[in-house]
């Protein structure tokens, strides 16, 4: 089963996600940039996705809000950079709650027999921001997991 | 969790010194010697190390007769598990609703190779609620 990566290196203000779908690249590329696929995969289920725009266009604008059960409502826009292709699609993405605060996204689908690698480096203006994205992004239940310690302790003594 | 005290913890990680010290300390506690040893390094450069990483609270430093030894404190390296396994979920909850849309769609493509009509979600579309 494919696992989801993610990357942060201590003091270097970005963050690789990296994944394999078992589907050709132009489909996982379609589901990144058609707007009816996207609200039914990205964020947590019980997070309500709105679309607001969806420009997947070289300088296109994009636009959508989160909605907890809650009813709070988080807004997050940005703008294609470079006509969007399954070689790339590379966007500007700002949280509406810190305004000036802008992730520089790029997205690359790399298809092998009939599978994508898919590989996300957003690039944050700080170290800070990064933390403060990833802190406050995902305020959800925390199960904490000595494994993680542990996994992390591992990784500290490989380098 | 405060997040200025994850920047210290992050400050304190960036380096690979640091973190081969706290790789040590993982196996137990360690006079400034004990440390210095396996680095070119000075004890005071150890030191100024030690320093940083007791700041961020990674490590607490005790003396034992004439030794100063440090120890290794797990839970600052907790928070920044922590703090990354929220957005891990995130992702990962993404990217498993992923998996079952391109499977369903790869499984629709069978029978109707054009499925799905053409987005339309841009501008103002009112949905029922």
């Amino acid at each position: 089963m494919s696992k989801t990566e993610i990357t942060a290196e201590p003091g270097i203000p970005m963050i690789i996600i990296t994944r394999e779908f078992d589907a050709p690249r132009e489909l996982v590329f379609r589901a990144h940039t058609d707007p009816d696929l996207l609200v039914q995969w990205l964020g947590p289920r019980d997070l309500a996705l709105a679309i607001d725009r969806y420009e997947v266009r070289n300088g296109g604008a994009w636009r959508y809000v989160n909605t907890d059960a809650a009813g709070n409502a988080y807004g997050f826009h940005g703008v294609f950079h470079g006509e969007p292709s399954p070689d790339a699609i590379v966007q500007t993405f700002e949280f509406e709650g810190a305004p000036g605060h802008v992730c520089l996204q790029s997205a690359t689908f790399a298809e092998r027999g009939g599978k994508t690698l898919m590989r996300t480096v957003s690039s944050f203006q700080s170290v800070e921001d990064r933390d403060a994205m990833v802190a406050s992004g995902m305020e959800r239940g925390v199960h904490d997991s000595g494994e993680r310690l542990a996994e992390l302790l591992a990784r500290l003594q490989a380098s | 969790m405060a997040t200025d005290r994850l920047s210290l913890v992050f400050g304190a990680l960036a380096d690979p010194t640091r973190r081969a010290i706290l790789a040590r300390l993982a196996a137990g506690e360690a006079t400034v010697a004990d440390l210095a040893a396996p680095f070119s390094m000075s004890q005071p450069a150890v030191s100024k190390h030690l320093k940083v990483l007791e700041q961020a609270g990674l490590i607490s430093r005790n003396r034992r007769a004439t030794a100063r030894l440090s120890r290794l404190e797990a839970e600052p390296l907790r928070e920044v598990t922590t703090w990354l396994a929220r957005y891990q979920r995130f992702w990962n909850e993404s990217h498993e609703r992923l998996d079952d849309l391109l499977a369903a769609l790869q499984a629709g493509q069978e029978q109707d190779p054009c499925p799905g009509p053409v987005a339309t979600a841009k501008g103002n579309d009112d949905e029922q609620d």
